[in-house]
């Protein structure tokens, strides 16, 4: 059988905070996201989403437990060993503008990855940026603004071209979405459908708005404080819902047609 | 009894002319009105001229009275007074507000100390019972973190626990829990409705969350390019809108019926 594109084995972190007692942001967390199956996870803030992504992309070490990409441990590797794997995942942040030096040229920042793993030579940096700003529908002009010339949903879309650039297998997108408006999240969403189509990409989306979430995942895990209680399928997670936490999230999503 | 009204409000900046563009509305004690719209349509430029605060290079014409003050010819000593117990304000990214090389508890005292002649202890007290209201509990470890070792929607919290502890009249709500996962946003939101109703607070909330808005507010008000295109009651808006710019922004909502934009795959 072929390995999971990403497993998580009994993962955990706990951080040790000066004269508090310790924080066990991420307890043993195990699941599988096998290649192309969507995957979303859900929680209350704080419930260490982001601790579990910044595990998976190496920017926060495991305190213990493994990490396995396509079968192979990433966790705990050394920096140069770490390299080439991370080629292999990109992660996308809620606030693009933090994600963007704010005196880098829109141009340098989407082609840094391509020139970064030696995929193009500086001199066919323009014509890429101009390609992969037209892959997210932008304007080609914009490569040469700053960020803060862009709005947040543009610049998301740069974000997210620049992730894609190196050809990742795994994108984790963490509230990648939620503060942008309705309808600029709803064309972010197609656009990442579109894009996954195009280059066979598997998302691990991490969200709050439930509804979001189950629009563009397969298959749910639901968190609370540092653990996975249930995991769902996206299409049924109203009917199959049992955690009773599941059901309080359920019931807080804010409808616009069930008014009473 | 009517405790703001604009009067044909409009706002330049530098280079960017009607950012609010000839907004006029009123607002009666204790209610609660959402304003929606897309980001750059001059919903926080609106709420920054309400409490008489523009940023450099903003000009304003028109009139706003609120509490019977012509707040667009405020002096800064007097909008310092109103500030606390009359308005407060809550920010889309409380983080950014926040020293980050002060713990949270320092930051709540020194805000409190400002308007409150109370012991350390009563403060402490105060700051407590605020907390665990926007549901954080484990209050010690809050008021002894640094902004960093918090949460994005944590931090968000302390940012409403901070505004509401004065018992404002009018709370200005700029996107306050956007960042938050859904059953906090219903919590604080309830919190919010509750407090408003208890005390006749008045509260006006930036929201990009129509769901939101249809649910805690008395009135929405909805913005495109600076011009308040639809106002009027839960109902109205909601229900039978008439414009065809908030049918669009209805229309993009997810609701967890919707078809997936993922076909299923076939195992
Ligand atoms: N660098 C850090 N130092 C100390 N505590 C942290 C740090 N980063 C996160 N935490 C704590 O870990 C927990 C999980 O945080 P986080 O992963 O950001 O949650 P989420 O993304 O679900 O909102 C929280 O209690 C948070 O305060
Ligand atoms: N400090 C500022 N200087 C110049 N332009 C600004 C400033 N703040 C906002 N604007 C512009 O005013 C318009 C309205 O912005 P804003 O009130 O922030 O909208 P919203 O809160 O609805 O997103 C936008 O075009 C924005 O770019
Ligand atoms: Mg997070
Ligand atoms: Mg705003």
């Amino acid at each position: 059988m072929e390995p999971a594109l990403l497993e998580l084995r009994q993962v955990s972190k706990t951080f040790q905070t000066g004269n508090t007692k310790p924080v066990k942001a991420v307890q043993s967390v195990s699941f599988e996201v096998p290649s192309g199956i969507n995957t979303g996870i859900v929680g209350e803030s704080g419930c260490g989403k982001s601790t579990l992504a910044r595990m998976i992309t190496g920017l926060t070490g495991v305190t213990s437990g493994e990490i396995l990409l396509n079968g192979t441990r990433i966790s705990g590797l050394r920096r140069s060993a770490q390299r080439d794997v991370y080629r292999q995942v990109q992660m996308v942040f809620q606030d693009p503008y933090s994600a963007i030096s704010p005196r880098m040229p829109v141009g340098t920042f989407l082609t840094e990855g391509l020139v970064h793993f030696g995929l193009i030579s500086k001199g066919d940096r323009k014509e890429q940026a101009r390609k992969l700003l037209e892959l997210v529908d932008l304007d080609p002009q914009l490569a040469l603004r700053l960020p803060h010339q862009l709005s947040g949903g543009q610049l998301q879309r740069v974000v997210i071209a620049r992730a894609i650039s190196i050809h990742p297998r795994l994108v984790i997108l963490d509230e990648a979405t939620s503060a942008l408006d309705v309808s600029v999240q709803k064309q972010i969403l197609s656009l990442l459908v579109r894009l996954q189509e195009e280059f066979s990409l598997t998302y691990l989306f991490i969200g709050h708005d439930l509804a979001v979430v189950r629009s563009i995942t397969e298959q749910i895990f639901v968190m609370k404080e540092g653990s996975i209680v249930e995991r769902l399928p996206s299409e049924t997670l109203q009917e199959d819902a049992r955690h009773p936490y599941t059901l309080q999230l359920l019931s807080s999503v804010f409808s616009v047609k069930d008014l009473s | 009894m009517t405790i703001l009204e604009l009067e044909h409000v409009s706002v330049s900046y530098d280079g960017i002319r009607n950012a609010v563009d000839d907004v006029s509305f009123s607002v009666q004690e204790g209610e609660i009105i959402s304003l929606v719209g897309e980001s750059g349509s001059g919903k926080s430029t609106l709420l920054h001229c309400i409490q008489g605060l523009l940023p450099g290079g903003a000009a304003a014409r028109g009139r706003i009275t609120l509490f019977g003050k012509n707040m667009l010819e405020l002096s800064a000593a007097e909008r310092k007074r109103m500030r606390g117990e009359q308005i407060a304000m809550v920010f889309q990214d409380t983080g950014r507000y926040m020293n980050p090389i002060t713990r949270i508890g320092g930051q709540f005292t020194s805000y409190l100390k400002l308007h409150l002649d109370q012991s350390k202890e009563e403060l402490l007290e105060l700051e407590r019972t605020m907390l665990r209201k926007v549901n954080l509990e484990d209050t010690e470890r809050i008021l002894h973190s640094y902004p960093f070792e918090l949460s994005g929607g944590m931090r968000q919290r302390v940012g409403i626990a901070i505004a509401l502890s004065l018992h404002p009249r009018l709370l200005l709500a700029d996107e306050p829990t956007s960042a938050l996962d859904v059953t906090v946003q219903a919590q604080v939101v309830k919190e919010l409705a509750a407090l408003c109703r208890q005390e006749g607070a008045t509260i006006i909330i930036v929201t990009h969350n129509m769901g939101v808005a249809a649910h805690i507010s008395d009135k929405i008000g909805v913005m495109q390019s600076g011009r308040l295109v639809e106002w009027g009651t839960v109902e109205q808006v909601i229900r039978h809108p008439k414009e065809a710019y908030t049918q669009s922004l209805l229309s993009a909502i997810a609701e967890l019926d919707d078809t997936r934009l993922l076909k299923q795959k076939q195992e």
